[in-house]
């Protein structure tokens, strides 16, 4: 089931969303916004406070779903899918990061890593091998035993960015990964976490007010009052024919 | 860049020859602007001209000959207390592109100031893209990733005044028309 949204036809984006509306009261945090998002690509969404760019991320991840327009995920449309699909998809195919871990206080890290894979039906084992190894490539494999608490704010950064690649998903969605962090602590994850997409061929889409952070993407969007402001053509980092 | 101070810092290690001084700089300094090896002579001789440095003989190593030069004691103490001196912060820099967003608004709809602010940032953000490309890539060393977050630090400050300049332009435009 899970592998008919991998099948994008050659060009075509990964993750299309087209003329997204979504109000929260008498408040309109996105009023049209459109986008594509191609395989192995980072695409970096920016704009002022309030500008739309959370919101915009969880109608794209399935978190929450736009009052109007489409979100298109392969051959799936994210804004209709059962609630059941929606959660499939994102236990497998997306990983999720947000400004604060967000990692299970209570857990040590190696268990809180796993967890995608234990929900997944892998068993125990198995999760920690691979568990590990994700801990490993981020640098933070000495502190498996220790609590979130314990840890410091790039180390849970790293470790929320190790459980969200941990599944091999297709796409990770970044709210402000590096937002809670210094700049040396920010550069280290952002450095890790555009290192991990480029080798492992898996798109991102990292949400930033900070454009020094928005620089580790491919290309920008950039949200004004709830919708893509354009920008000026320019050269693409990545071509887009896989 | 003070050219002449960072020559002398080179110097500092030792007798060397203009060939070899710009190589250095460009290795010490790989973001910066190149220098010039006509700049690397003409400097060199200001310094001896001023007696900060001096000629200490010649080498040809089989190939052309080429003049040494040293740093003398004077150039020595001068060099320290340029190192030590504080630079000055620059409040006034000139801004060409504050520049270009007031001419925008006096040609009136000829120019938008709007795009010129998007466009702009577009460039500042193609560029820091570049760097942060420069700085995480492989084997890189420290010299470069300081030198590259320098350059970015210095356009993510353009970038956030930009932001700002187009948030407020409307009370801008209201400002200078009716000046």
């Amino acid at each position: 089931m899970s592998t008919q949204a991998r099948e994008v036809p050659a060009g075509a984006p990964l993750l299309a969303a087209r003329g997204l509306v979504k109000s929260y009261g008498r408040t309109e945090a996105l009023r049209g916004a459109a986008l594509d998002l191609y395989a192995g690509e980072i695409l970096a969404v920016s704009g002022a406070s309030g500008s739309g760019k959370s919101t915009l991320l969880h109608c794209l991840s399935g978190i929450v779903r736009p009052d109007a327009g489409s979100v298109s995920y392969g051959r799936e449309q994210l804004d209709r899918l059962p609630e059941e699909r929606l959660s499939e998809l994102r236990r497998t195919e997306f990983g999720v990061v947000f400004q604060f871990g967000q990692l299970i206080p209570e857990l040590p890290v190696i268990d809180n890593v796993a967890l995608p894979l234990l929900l997944a039906g892998v068993p125990r084992a198995e999760a920690h091998v691979r568990a590990d190894a994700w801990l490993e490539r981020f640098g933070v494999r000495g502190q498996r035993e220790l609590r979130p608490g314990e840890m410091s704010g790039g180390q849970v950064q790293r470790a929320a960015l190790a459980r969200a690649l941990v599944t091999d998903p297709r796409i990770v969605f970044a709210d402000e990964p590096t937002g809670a962090l210094d700049s040396l602590g920010g550069e280290q994850v952002m450095t890790a976490l555009a290192h991990t997409a480029r080798e492992t061929h898996t798109a991102v889409v990292l949400i930033t007010h900070d454009a020094q952070v928005a620089a580790y993407a491919d290309r920008e969007v950039r949200l004004h009052d709830g919708a893509v402001q354009e920008s000026p053509m320019l050269p693409q980092a990545v071509s887009h024919d896989h | 860049m003070s050219t002449r101070h960072v020559l002398l810092g080179l110097l500092a290690g030792g007798p060397s020859h203009g060939y070899d001084l710009k190589r250095r700089y460009d290795d010490r300094f790989p973001q910066a602007r190149p220098l010039a090896y006509a700049q690397v002579y003409t400097t060199l001789q200001r310094l001896v001209r001023d007696g900060l440095a001096d000629v200490e003989g010649t080498e040809s190593d089989g190939g052309p000959e080429r003049t040494l030069y040293r740093s003398t004691a004077e150039g020595a103490s001068e060099l320290i207390r340029w190192a030590g001196e504080i630079t000055p912060p620059a409040p006034f820099v000139t801004n060409e592109i504050f520049a270009k967003v007031v001419v925008s608004i006096l040609v009136d709809d000829a120019v938008d100031p709007a795009a010129v602010l998007r466009e702009q940032r577009a460039a500042h953000m193609a560029r820091m893209r570049e760097l942060t490309a420069v700085k995480t890539g492989p084997g890189v060393d420290l010299t470069t990733v300081l030198s590259a977050d320098y350059a970015l630090a210095h356009l993510d400050a353009d970038l956030r005044w930009m932001n700002t300049t187009a948030a407020r332009l409307s009370t801008l435009t209201a400002e200078v028309t009716a000046a």
